[in-house]
């Protein structure tokens, strides 16, 4: 049964998401292309393009957006994916919205203990590393083309990466504008 | 005017009284029109919570912003739920939280549909081609300017490399790194404190 999947799937990926949306994108990742095989990595790029360029938090977007695909992939009519993805986007909520209601107090009381400073200082480099394999994971055929089989494809697909990665971090470039240049670039070019 | 707010006491809601509509809306509103979302939110939040609205004090402001920050979750979603709650209890988190989720969850489906109806179409694949790399690039981006907000030093820079390695090469869900740091972290955190 699909939407109980959706459910515990995206349930599971909101309460273990700590570190934010590029976290949060790796555990989609994970759960959704590697493990369900729901979307496949070009699809799960795409999703991600789209969640950058619209409003609100990417981990919501990205959610509403995997549930709806994966749910039309497993054979569904559209309506069924609409429930799908509002579904996906829900199960993210409510476990740490229970979470808080339970023990905002415990949190308020302990967020500047040792022990609990401590232990974000040893999660946050762990995030990063989190992040970094979702990117390297992605670095697949499917978003960049085959060395051997498709050269021109892969040779343009990497100066175009180039490109993005040091717009944003060397110039400071809004993704929103490098991911509007590099789809024009691609509308050109191929 | 903001004075006027702070000597409620935070544990006796009923006294606000806006109406949920009007909560939900300006939710919606901060959901709408925040690109990137997370920390983007926080000054658009305070602005409206407490400056526009009274909703809370800016000490209570300070307290939301320590709980969405101490629990996993999305950011955005946890500042607004914590809001919520704190205004008024389980039924205005879930206004609130709900408030600021909609509009991405609407705008979302809109585009879905429209892609999948122009699946498959030349142009629309011609420029997904070129975002594809890009995006890619986008996800690893922030890796680098993580390295300063994470405090990676050469000292425990063996903790992404190793975290990195065992999901990309050895296929480690993330979800049991997530749990061994965080319990590795709340053991070093335990010894220290003792310590002290």
């Amino acid at each position: 049964m699909i939407f109980l999947r959706l459910f515990l799937v995206f349930s599971k990926i909101g309460i273990f998401n700590f570190g934010g949306g590029y976290a949060m994108l790796s555990l989609i990742h994970n759960e959704i292309v590697e493990k369900n095989h729901w979307l496949s990595p070009a699809e799960f790029t795409d999703i991600v393009a789209i969640s950058q360029s619209t409003p609100g938090p990417i981990g919501i977007n990205c959610a509403t957006y995997a549930g709806y695909t994966a749910v039309l992939n497993d054979g569904y009519p559209q309506w069924a994916a609409v429930i799908g993805a509002i579904l996906a986007s829900l199960s993210v909520l409510w476990l740490p919205f229970l979470l808080m209601l339970t023990i905002s107090k415990l949190l308020l009381r302990y967020s500047k203990s040792t022990v609990v400073t401590t232990m974000f200082s040893v999660l946050r480099p762990a995030i990063v590393g989190l992040i970094a394999a979702a990117a390297i994971l992605l670095m697949s055929a499917d978003n960049f083309g085959s060395p051997t089989t498709d050269t021109f494809k892969f040779i343009t697909s990497v100066l175009l990466a180039l490109f993005a990665f040091f717009g944003t971090i060397k110039y400071k470039v809004h993704p929103i504008v490098i991911i509007i240049l590099c789809g024009i670039a691609g509308l050109l070019i191929y | 005017m903001t004075d006027y707010i702070n000597e409620q006491p935070t544990s006796n809601p009923p006294t606000r009284h806006d109406s949920s509509l009007l909560q939900f809306l300006i939710f919606s509103k901060i959901g709408a029109f925040t690109l990137g979302g997370g920390y983007a939110m926080i000054p658009i939040m305070e602005r409206e919570v407490v400056d526009k609205h009274h909703w809370l004090s800016h000490e209570e402001f300070l307290d939301v912003l320590a709980v969405a920050q101490s629990t996993p979750g999305l950011f955005a979603i946890n500042m607004a739920s914590y809001i919520g709650i704190k205004y008024g209890g389980v039924r205005r988190g879930i206004v609130c939280s709900l408030g600021v989720a909609a509009p991405s969850i609407l705008i979302i489906l809109l585009i879905a549909m429209f892609f999948n109806a122009f699946k498959g179409n030349s142009i629309i694949e011609k420029i997904f081609l070129g975002i594809r790399p890009a995006v890619v690039a986008l996800i690893a981006a922030p890796c680098l300017s993580m390295v300063r907000t994470a405090h990676i030093t050469r000292y425990n820079i063996w903790i992404p490399v190793v975290c990195c390695i065992l999901i990309a090469s050895f296929g480690v869900s993330p979800i049991w790194i997530i749990l061994i740091a965080g319990l590795c972290g709340f053991i070093y955190g335990k010894a220290k404190s003792e310590e002290k």
